[in-house]
């Protein structure tokens, strides 16, 4: 288990960027980050907003070692990553990182069970704890009794709590969540954007990426992304506790 | 390799033990079936085409073996030479006892050819011969020739001197013999003659299939036959076969040895044999453009498979699969898909054999190779087809396969 946030000091943040740029080659080159700086503590909610273009993908995948930055330095953890190699990078996801995109990725014909359990598979854990700890991680999402369902037979919701459950399945140092409810109508948005909070208050890292200024203002914390800059960070009157 | 890798990053390697490999590679093909066996049926036929190739040139080839064996390599068959300036050749009446005086011919026999026609019954218009030709021979010529019954008996000592005749299998047909249980007689000539035996095939000897033998004294009795042989068997000790082959024409006939035709009735089956190995070929190479074509079906499945799925394989990227896992996977699903048509189409190319030859009446042999060399082939060709797709997926960056729109 990690620690939980907010109390006593942690060792290291749960994620830091520092001073990061990532341009993309052409002619000319095109500037997604320039010269980012954020500290993530654990037991933070926080949400990224901005609008398109504004570099919030780019953010997310360099956040969660997707991609890597042209400058600066991501610590997972006190982990500097730069360092690293292609499969340090894949382990590191595998086990620190949990992502939840907004077209959920499950892979059909397989159940919600075996899509949660899969959030384990390069662990190299056997199966059988794998499922055990995927039926415990849909119980926490409140999906238990479809734990055998298959994605064709959920609805949108429900495969983004699957999806969410995936994400949590290996006790991450922070889940990235990249429009979350960008595909569901609004009860379910409503049901997702409950579970966050829930599971922030049981003391999870969770870094939310919406252009949603409704979501985003409910959260604890909000990064404003425009041109690939910070151009605010507020802690909101929630953040306070 | 936990340990040592735990160092600089806090957390241990990606890891998927070969098992979980598979799993994963069948449970994608599992989620896609249709597509999955159309695609393994490519390599099926591909393979079952080689295999029952292989399968039924070495059952046929076996059977003529066989054949060869049982009637012997060792007869020969003398006749009137055709060659230029044999004019009308014909064998000395004494042919056959020169031939007898031989040390290394064991046995002996000959046919003469008989002025007469064959018919069903007296009614039978005389041009409606049926192309059957009316032979007189010794009681030898079974022995001489490994012949066997398929009716009645052959000549004796007994039958040799009445009109009683012995027909061919083909010649049989012709005159509506079905069997001997009733007598059976047919129009010689200007008379009734009963029906001794039926032959079996001759392989050796087709021309004997399409005969009508009657006993040598009767034939000179009621008939009017040449003096000299048509044809002569001769069954020769096996070790010295070539020296008694070079010794045939100058025994028969010292003045004009050139008139004196020899010849290896068996060579005629392995000369077959070896043209059907040739027909191998040909359907093997058709069975090689056949699997070529499955490699190709294989190998665009995968590619399109890769692009189907680029969100699976980022997501997979994003739970900490590394590049050399995604490669696994996809190379995996190739094999996989390749060693299922493999061994359907071995299966597939067994049953064929089996059927073809029990139809044919010939012990079906599989070649080792063929089952082995299929399933083989196969793998090399999933292999092959399934290592494009798999380093493409591999090298697939995950923040492309992950893009949302």
């Amino acid at each position: 288990m990690r620690p939980p946030g907010g109390g006593s000091d942690p060792p290291a943040a749960a994620l830091e960027l520092h001073d990061v740029s990532k341009q993309y080659p052409g002619n000319p080159p095109v500037t997604a980050l320039a010269g980012m700086s954020v500290r993530i503590s654990h037991g933070e909610m926080v949400a990224v907003v901005g609008p398109s273009g504004s570099g919030k993908s780019t953010m997310l995948h360099i956040m969660g070692t997707l991609d890597a930055p042209t400058s600066g330095a991501v610590l997972i953890e006190g982990v500097d990553t730069s360092s690293l190699d292609d499969d340090a990078l894949a382990a590191i996801r595998g086990r620190r990182v949990g992502f939840v995109f907004q077209r959920f990725f499950l892979l059909p014909g397989t159940s919600a069970l075996d899509n949660v359990a899969n959030g384990l598979l390069y662990t190299g854990i056997p199966r059988p704890q794998r499922r055990e700890a995927a039926a415990a991680s849909l119980e926490r999402v409140g999906l238990g009794a479809r734990a055998q369902h298959r994605p064709s037979e959920l609805s949108g919701g429900e495969m983004q709590r699957v999806a969410l459950a995936r994400a949590l399945v290996h006790e991450p140092a922070f889940i990235l969540a990249d429009e979350p409810t960008g595909n569901l109508d609004s009860a379910a948005s409503k049901a997702i954007i409950d579970l966050l909070h829930s599971l922030h208050d049981e003391g999870r890292t969770i870094i939310v990426i919406t252009h949603n200024r409704e979501i985003a203002s409910a959260l604890p914390r909000e990064l404003t992304v425009l041109d690939g800059r910070l151009t605010a960070d507020t802690t909101g009157e929630a953040g306070t506790p | 390799m936990t340990a040592t890798c735990n160092g600089p990053t806090g957390v241990g390697p990606s890891r998927l033990p070969l098992a979980e490999v598979v799993r994963v590679g069948l449970n994608s093909l599992a989620t896609r079936k249709l597509r999955a066996a159309l695609s393994a049926l490519g390599i099926a036929i591909g393979i079952a085409s080689v295999v029952s190739v292989l399968g039924l040139s070495e059952s046929s080839r076996s059977d003529l073996i066989d054949k060869i064996d049982a009637l012997g390599t060792n007869l020969l068959t003398v006749s009137p030479g055709t060659g230029f300036g044999a004019g009308d050749a014909s064998l000395p009446e004494t042919a056959t006892g020169a031939i007898g005086r031989l040390p290394t011919v064991e046995a002996t026999s000959a046919v003469y050819a008989v002025d007469a026609a064959v018919y069903r019954n007296s009614l039978v218009p005389a041009n409606r011969t049926g192309a059957i030709s009316v032979y007189a021979t010794d009681t030898r010529l079974m022995a001489t020739l490994n012949g066997s019954m398929a009716h009645g008996s052959f000549l004796s000592e007994a039958t040799r001197d009445y009109p009683a005749a012995v027909v061919g299998a083909v010649a049989a047909e012709r005159l509506g013999i079905r069997d001997l249980e009733t007598p059976v007689r047919v129009w010689l000539g200007d008379r009734w003659v009963n029906v001794a035996g039926v032959l079996e095939t001759f392989a050796l000897a087709a021309d004997l299939d399409r005969a009508v033998l009657i006993g040598d004294r009767a034939a000179e009795q009621y008939y009017d036959v040449d003096l000299e042989p048509a044809v002569i068997y001769i069954r020769v000790d096996r070790r010295f076969l070539d020296e008694t082959r070079d010794l045939l024409p100058a025994t028969i006939d010292a003045e004009n040895p050139e008139e004196v035709e020899v010849s290896r009735p068996s060579d005629l089956l392995a000369a077959q044999a070896a043209a059907e190995n040739s027909f191998t070929a040909l359907f093997l190479g058709l069975g090689a453009v056949s699997l070529l074509v499955g490699a190709i079906g294989i190998a665009n499945v995968m590619v399109i498979g890769v692009m189907e799925r680029r969100g699976e394989i980022g997501l997979r990227r994003a739970i900490g699969a590394t590049r050399a896992h995604i490669r696994r996977q996809f190379l995996t699903e190739a094999l996989t898909l390749a060693a299922a048509g493999g061994i359907a189409g071995t299966l597939l190319g067994v049953a064929a054999t089996y059927t073809y030859s029990a139809v044919h009446g010939w012990r079906a042999i599989i070649p080792p190779v063929a089952i082995g060399g299929g399933i083989a082939a196969a793998v090399v060709i999933g292999a092959v087809a399934g290592i494009y797709p798999a380093i493409r997926a591999a090298r697939m960056p995950p923040t492309e396969a992950l893009r949302s729109d």
